[in-house]
Parts: C-alpha cells; structure tokens; sequence
C-alpha cells in the first residue's frame, strides 16, 4: 500500500515521463505543464503500490508491466473537455455544414482529438435536434482520441454532475441525459450517432474515406512545430478539396501548412486548398 | 455593471457566490429568503436571480412564481442553485420560468457556465 505516494519529480522522471509523452502523442511536457506530473500520476502511483515517480519510472524501463505505458500516458494527456466549449463555434458550424451539405451528399464529421466525449456528443446533440425539428440530414459523425481510457468513457456517455454542467443548456440536458447515481447518463440513440475509434493523429492514418469537417481544438497547441506539420498533412489528406478544418481559439495553420486558407466568413475556420489530384487518386 | 441577487439562506453559500460572482465583474445583492428577494426586486431588478429551492418564509419556486406574475420593468433571468438535483425538480423549475439550473455543490467553472448560457458572462 502506497499511502504515502508524494509527487516528488526528479529530473530523470520527468525526462522520460515527457520523451515516452511525445513519442506515443507528439504532445511535448513543456515546462507549463510539468505540474501535472505532480497530480496526473498518482492515482497510478497508488494503483502499483509505489511511492515516488522515480519508481514508476523505473517499473517502466524494466518491461515487467506491458500495459504500464499507456496508462502513464493516459493519465498525461489533457482530458480537459466541457460541451459545447466556445459555443459560437457550433452556431457557424451549422451554417458551415448546411454549406458543404448543398453539394448534394451526407457531410462526414470527424472530431480529431475528442477526449472523453463532449464534443462529438454536442454535435449529435446539435445534428439530432436540426433532424427533428427541420427535418435535416444527420451527418455521420467519427470521433477519436488517443486515449482508450478517455475512449472508454466517452463510449459510455456517462458524466458526474461538474461534467454535466460545463456548457450544457439545462433544456438540452433534460432532453438527452437521464439522471443515474449522481452521474448522468447520455441516452443510448445519442450515443449511437457517433463512430469512437482510437486514433493518433501523430502516428496512425486518419479514419478512412475524406471529410467534409475536421474539429481538432485545443490539440495542436501541444505539439512541436515539427509534429503540427505532419499533423496537418494528416488532417489535410482526411478533408474533401474544399473542405473545412476547424481549430480551438488561438490555434492557427499560418506558419505551420500551405494547403489551408482562412474562411472569411467563418473565424477559426480553414478551407482546404488544392487536394483534388490526390482525391482523383484515391 | 451587471447584477446578481444572491437569494440563499446560507450565508456561507451568499458569501461563496458572492466572491466568484465579484471575479466575474457583477455587482452583487443578498437575499435571505424568496420575499426578501421579492421585496428586493421590486426596489431594483437585477439582471439575474441565484435562487436556492428550500428557504424559510418563502421557498425558491414559490418565489420564481410570484417574480413571473408581477409587474416588473423587465425580466430578470433566473438560475436556480439548488441540492435538489433530480429530473422532477429541474423540470419543474423550468416549467415554472427558470433560465438555467445548478446543481449544489458547484464551483466557479460552472457557476460561470451557467452564466454564459444566459448571455450574462
């Protein structure tokens, strides 16, 4: 039993910690966010019955435990998510998806990056009432994450009360989320609207078939410029020529991609440039 | 400066809602109870109402009933703040006029949430 687990971190530990970070995400441990090594890993810590992150470390480096890395890097990833987070985005989304929609075909959606669920669930929330009330197509909607533990949850649709109530409209959370335990749980045919699937977007392809929207928010801001440009190779080779790429408040292709414009009607909205001869391709 | 009206029989719970409300640029006003509320509202209406459910004198949704029915120059916005957390009292509360609802305990992340779905943060 590790009652005692501290969050001393040496300089060796956060060494690997960080390099085993980057190189199974490209997400860099910057010195920002070293604290959380401090808290991040002591469930884990615990969880092993070790008391210093140098033990973990070492338990690491010696293979005995397979699954040991992932679980350190899934506590390390930012898990930080709430619905509808910066919620004019979804207002011009709408209007950007009925835009793509006049093409004449189902508008694919990919949420790149989707943590443990609130954004790929506050599109089908969106998507759903549109259908309902307008009649309107569902666009198909893919979400990933890197994380299977944050995959798991956002599998479940299952939230505690200060998930709940970070950007939900009560009005909406009466309609799509059954109260269960003190939890609350995201109804079954809203869960059902959204494909979940493990993904790194640093490492592995992007899902396959192109998209006509990409969100990937608040991802890229932990990458070396390095890694954002291949990502955003990743995420332009995944959207139609003409497509759109959307990025959290203060992320920005400029400097990063060539095969990106900004959208003059749409703020944090990119269009994909060029691109038709590798659709014609594929 | 927009303003709140803080309506709790807790003074520990005004106090807390009052600091986070105050890092959140609005004025802040106390209550003890629904008709002091009232009486409150009729001097100054206040651009949103934190309501309790379960007060002394005059409970929260007996409060938001009244508010509704009187004659006021203009309509505040109601968050109900509140442990009574399941899907009965919600709905009732919004049936009964209620903008948003918190759920106790909360925090300033989602006092702050609530806020900006009223367009009031």
């Amino acid at each position: 039993m590790a009652s005692s687990a501290t969050s001393s971190v040496s300089s060796n530990a956060a060494a690997v910690l960080g390099a085993l970070l980057e190189a199974r995400t490209g997400q860099q441990l910057a010195s920002y966010r070293s604290w959380r090594l401090d808290t991040a890993l002591i469930p884990l810590l615990r969880e092993r019955g070790l008391d210093t992150l140098d033990q973990l470390v070492a338990l690491l480096l010696s293979g005995r435990d397979p699954g040991i890395g992932d679980r350190i890097v899934d506590a390390l990833v930012n898990g930080e998510s709430s619905f509808f987070r910066d919620s004019a985005v979804f207002d011009q989304l709408v209007e950007a998806v009925a835009e793509h929609e006049a093409a004449g075909h189902r508008v694919r959606l990919w949420s790149a990056g989707c943590a443990t669920g609130q954004e790929p669930l506050s599109l089908a929330m969106i998507f759903a009432e549109r259908q309902a009330d307008q009649g309107a197509a569902m666009p198909e909607i893919v979400a990933s994450d890197v994380s299977e533990q944050a995959l798991a949850r956002a599998r479940a649709g299952r939230f505690t009360q200060f998930e709940i109530q970070r950007g939900l409209p009560i009005r909406r959370m009466m309609r799509w989320f059954e109260g269960d335990g003190g939890d609350w749980q995201a109804r079954p045919d809203l869960v059902r609207l959204i494909q979940f699937r493990r993904q790194n977007l640093v490492a592995d392809r992007a899902p396959p078939g192109r998209f006509d929207l990409i969100l990937c928010r608040n991802v890229l801001i932990y990458l070396s410029p390095a890694t954002k440009a291949r990502v955003f190779e990743t995420l332009a080779q995944a959207l139609r020529p003409g497509g759109t790429l959307v990025l959290g408040a203060g992320e920005t292709v400029i400097g990063h991609s060539d095969a990106f414009e900004p959208c003059r009607r749409f703020r944090g909205f990119y269009r994909r440039v060029g691109g038709e001869e590798k659709l014609a391709a594929a | 400066m927009k303003t709140c009206l803080v309506v709790d029989d807790s003074k520990v719970i005004r106090k807390v809602a009052r600091h986070i409300l105050e890092t959140l640029a609005f004025e802040v006003r106390e209550a003890c109870d629904g008709r002091e509320a009232l009486d409150a509202c009729r001097v100054a209406v206040p651009d949103v109402v934190l309501l309790d459910w379960n007060m002394p004198v005059m409970s929260g949704m007996d409060f938001l009933r009244a508010l509704r029915d009187a004659d006021l120059p203009s309509r505040p916005k109601v968050v109900f703040c509140t442990t009574e957390n399941g899907m009965a009292y919600i709905r009732a509360a919004i049936e009964a006029g209620a903008d948003e609802y918190v759920m106790k305990p909360f925090d300033r992340e989602t006092l702050e949430s609530k806020l900006q779905i009223v367009g009031l943060a």
